[in-house]
């Protein structure tokens, strides 16, 4: 494949037409539409989360009351978890690549897949509807018996939640079968790709502890309705139950945000070391573990919920054995570098961005483990600074790097590389800015969820602010260079960065049925001891190309 | 240990500082040694083994037993350590003193309430006496709150229908900040108290005293005192402005607009009304989210409060006299 002569006929123009697109079974035409609606929410989610921000520059009000703030740092966390990070990875770029890295033409149920979408679209809409109407102010756990008290519209909110999830289980089983059935002959398990491996953890999570999640929000959504006492004291409920309830979803749903990114992670660092990955085996099966041990640790959001002591300790034991696999992959990711030939295009800057923040942020998450030091740490800002270093420092950073990688094998076309690493570079100052000063807010025990506080934590609050606008244009320069590209980008060669994985055998974009003639499975994914590939981005760079 | 104020930690004032921050500061630098292992440690790799020339084969090294071994068993070993501490810690919290001094504690929208076995009483000001065990059997009348105070360390949910427990031992008196920790709506962020830890002495006299009847001084004086004291002042202001609730600074003897539509006539009836069964008449246009302070209030200190919502209405009277 050359870089200047791509295939004239892929899935972006074939066929064409709106109605294409909206009964399109294809996957990647699917991936693309997952993408561009999170991309709506994610812009939604951060206006929500710069509004905040602003609010807390001083102690006073500055821009809305308390109800107003309430409801925007509500719809902040719950626009951000549950329609962009849940379904960010798995639905968009997992969609999108899974397929191809199996070499098959299609995911095991394609039209599943189509309804995923729609589900999706539907759970926003009901979502972003409490917008308008009296928004939801109970944070996005929605803890009982507030939630079943206020006055706002809990229902709309958790009805979306609710369908949300059910497209979050249609692609999880989607994704189990098609790991099982649609592998190439020849392509065994250990030939897989360990973003594949990643996706294949988070879909047997999605599956199992997504139902809970459903039933526990049915339960709340009776409760307001029929007034059915099952959480709210006054009624003869417990209000601690729904916290387990909750946790039981909720905490796996972590590993539904990380597992997938960090695949990502695995599949980009061995392509840019040019080096076969190291431990396989181990980062394969410490995501499984993850999976598991994962389903057994939701009490540690409950040590100081009146929760019994035994209870608490043995969640605390368990939560450090879950730790132990995530520290397993780090080290076998830094042993990967070891003796490879290292290149620092923009992905590569995202996965080492990856290991800085989320080192960080798994460390402070032992803080919150240990039963005595969480205790004064609980409901901080400690822990929200932890949650952020986890799910932004590793979910998104190993997003935008997914994003990075499969660009021009997306779109067919190369971003600015120069606006790249600085918007890279803008995201990683702005983010620490942000976030790290929450941890010492945090220890000095600033209480999160707090319109107003008081004098002495407002210096902290006021760079944490300035932080988050640094943050914040970060992406905007990310948007302007990744729609530059569409429009004037460089067309992208098949396999710009040398990657040994299928979806890189094929043009770029892909072909409407992914490949012209069934791929073989010559090489594994990582066989970078045996075979040189080349890297086309440096051909375009050698002949001047914008790149 | 020594558990003074740092950039991380405010100073401990509680037995349980001097257990927990031995902890917190033992994970800080553990986890800045890991960290610089892991970041340095790759920063060390890139650049060592960074693109110079063209492209290479690079060793087929995939797999080590002992490398796996050894960074599987050594942080396991490193977390079951700082568990065991954790844990041993967390359950001295859990296991209260016999001859603990017992003080109930109330959470409710968006105060504190503290009742002394002497039938004592004080909302948002916790007063208890140093170097002695304090134990706090609390309870929410509304949705779950939790009661914080950094300098103690100490935490504990505070939910409806069930008790939960703390208890601490102050070391040094002084006055510190009381926070609630889990969020519980609009006043949230106003719903804050003190603590306030005196010599055994003191408190003692403070317990017999009672927490001050309003003898020798005017109601309305009175009644401004428990304006605070009583967190009044948490929801309605005494400037006009609108906070939570209407403003204490209305037209004493005129009208109020009610839901449902109603007039009411702003008078001592209504007033006594509205703090014992708040959800009889509501302000058009505001929520029903008044606590009752039924057992809360005295008689006395009713009229009081009346008395000092009064004198603002009066000095409405003179400013447009004068």
């Amino acid at each position: 494949m050359s870089y200047d002569s791509p295939a004239t006929e892929n899935y972006l123009n074939t066929p064409r037409g709106l109605k294409s697109w909206l009964f399109t079974l294809d996957h990647k035409r699917i991936g693309l539409m997952y993408l561009i609606a999170m991309a709506v929410a994610f812009f939604l989610g951060g206006v929500m989360a710069l509004l905040v921000r602003i609010e807390l520059l001083s102690p006073a009000k500055d821009i809305m009351d308390a109800d107003m703030y309430n409801q925007v740092f509500t719809l902040h966390g719950a626009i951000m978890i549950f329609l962009f990070i849940i379904p960010s990875i798995p639905a968009a770029l997992g969609n999108f690549v899974l397929p191809q890295m199996l070499g098959a033409k299609d995911v095991a149920f394609p039209r599943l897949n189509l309804a995923s979408w729609y589900v999706y679209v539907l759970g926003s809409i009901f979502a972003i509807y409490s917008l308008w109407a009296n928004a939801v102010d109970t944070g996005w756990t929605f803890y009982t018996p507030y939630s079943t008290t206020t006055s706002t519209s809990v229902i709309s909110m958790t009805l979306g939640a609710f369908i949300l999830g059910f497209s979050s289980i249609f692609t999880g089983l989607n994704f189990i079968v098609t790991i099982h059935k649609l592998r190439r002959p020849g392509q065994g398990w250990y030939d897989l790709p360990l973003f594949v491996w990643g996706l294949y953890a988070t879909a047997i999570i999605q599956v199992l502890a997504t139902p809970v999640l459903a039933i526990t929000l049915l339960l709340l959504i009776l409760e307001r309705v029929g007034g059915i006492g099952i959480f709210d004291p006054a009624m003869g409920g417990d209000p601690v139950l729904y916290q387990h309830f909750f946790w039981f979803y909720s905490h796996p749903a972590v590993y539904i945000m990380i597992l997938p990114g960090m695949g990502i992670i695995s599949e980009v660092i061995a392509v840019f070391s040019r080096k076969k990955i190291f431990g396989y085996k181990a980062i394969a099966y410490s995501s499984i573990a993850i999976a598991f041990i994962g389903f057994l640790v939701w009490g540690h959001h409950m040590f100081v919920s009146s929760q019994a002591a035994l209870a608490a300790a043995i969640f605390s034991f368990l939560t450090f054995m879950n730790a132990i696999p995530s520290g397993v992959k780090i080290f076998n990711w830094m042993a990967t570098l070891y003796k490879g030939n290292i290149k620092f295009d923009t992905p590569m800057l995202y996965v080492l961005s990856f290991l800085f923040l989320f080192t960080i942020g798994g460390l402070t998450g032992i803080f919150l483990g240990v039963l005595a030091t969480d205790v004064h740490l609980h409901d901080t800002y400690f822990v929200v600074a932890h949650f952020h270093y986890v799910m932004v420092g590793g979910t998104v950073i190993a997003f935008l790097a997914g994003i990075h990688y499969w660009w021009p094998k997306i779109f067919g076309r190369m971003y600015n590389e120069f606006w790249a690493k600085v918007a890279c570079a803008i995201v990683f100052i702005g983010f620490n800015m942000t976030f790290f000063t929450q941890f010492i807010l945090g220890t000095q025990g600033m209480p999160r969820r707090y319109y107003s506080y008081i004098d002495q934590y407002q210096p902290l609050h006021a760079f944490s602010s300035v932080g988050s606008f640094v943050l914040g244009l970060g992406f905007v320069v990310m948007a302007v260079y990744l729609f530059y590209s569409l429009i004037k980008g460089p067309k992208a060669p098949g396999n710009p960065w040398g990657a040994l994985t299928l979806e890189w055998s094929n043009s770029s974009p892909p072909p409407p049925h992914n490949f012209i003639e069934e791929p073989k499975i010559t090489h594994g994914p990582y066989d970078y001891d045996k075979i040189v590939v080349e890297r086309e981005v440096d051909r375009m760079r050698e002949r001047g190309l914008p790149v | 240990m020594d558990t003074t104020a740092t950039i991380w930690m405010p100073a401990g004032q509680s037995n349980f500082a001097g257990e927990v921050d031995p902890i917190f500061y033992f994970l800080l630098y553990a986890s800045i040694i890991l960290f610089l292992i892991v970041v340095g440690g790759t920063g060390y790799l890139v650049w060592k083994y960074r693109h110079t020339g063209k492209e290479i084969k690079t060793p087929g090294v995939s797999e080590n037993l002992t490398l796996e071994f050894t960074w599987t068993i050594i942080p396991i070993i490193m977390v079951i350590v700082v568990f065991f501490w954790g844990f041993n810690v967390f359950m001295k919290m859990n296991i209260v003193p016999r001859d603990a001094y017992e003080i109930k504690v109330t959470g409710q929208k968006w105060f504190w309430s503290f009742d002394y076995p002497n039938g004592n009483s004080t909302v948002n000001e916790l007063v208890i006496p140093e170097d002695k065990a304090v134990k706090l059997l609390m309870s929410s009348r509304d949705v779950i709150h939790s009661f914080f105070v950094p300098e103690f360390r100490v935490k504990m949910d505070v939910v409806p229908n069930r008790y939960s427990v703390i208890w601490f031992k102050a070391l040094n008196p002084g006055t510190y900040n009381l926070f609630c920790t889990e969020f519980c709506g609009k006043g949230h962020s106003e719903m804050l108290g003190k603590v306030r830890v005196v010599t055994e002495r003191e408190f003692e006299e403070w317990v017999e005293a009672g927490a001050g009847g309003g003898e020798g001084i005017p109601p309305s004086e009175y009644g401004a005192q428990l304006y605070k004291a009583k967190a009044c002042n948490t929801c309605h202001s005494v400037d006009g402005s609108r906070v939570v609730g209407p403003s204490f600074k209305a037209d004493f003897g005129g009208s109020r607009i009610i839901e449902g539509g109603q007039t009411v006539v702003i008078d001592e009836n209504y007033i006594r009304e509205s703090i014992l069964n708040p959800q009889a008449k509501i302000a058009a246009g505001y929520d029903p989210v008044m606590p009752t302070y039924q057992g809360i209030l005295k008689d006395k200190q009713i009229d009081a409060l009346i008395a000092y919502i009064k004198s603002l209405s009066d000095n409405i009277e003179q400013e447009k006299a004068n």
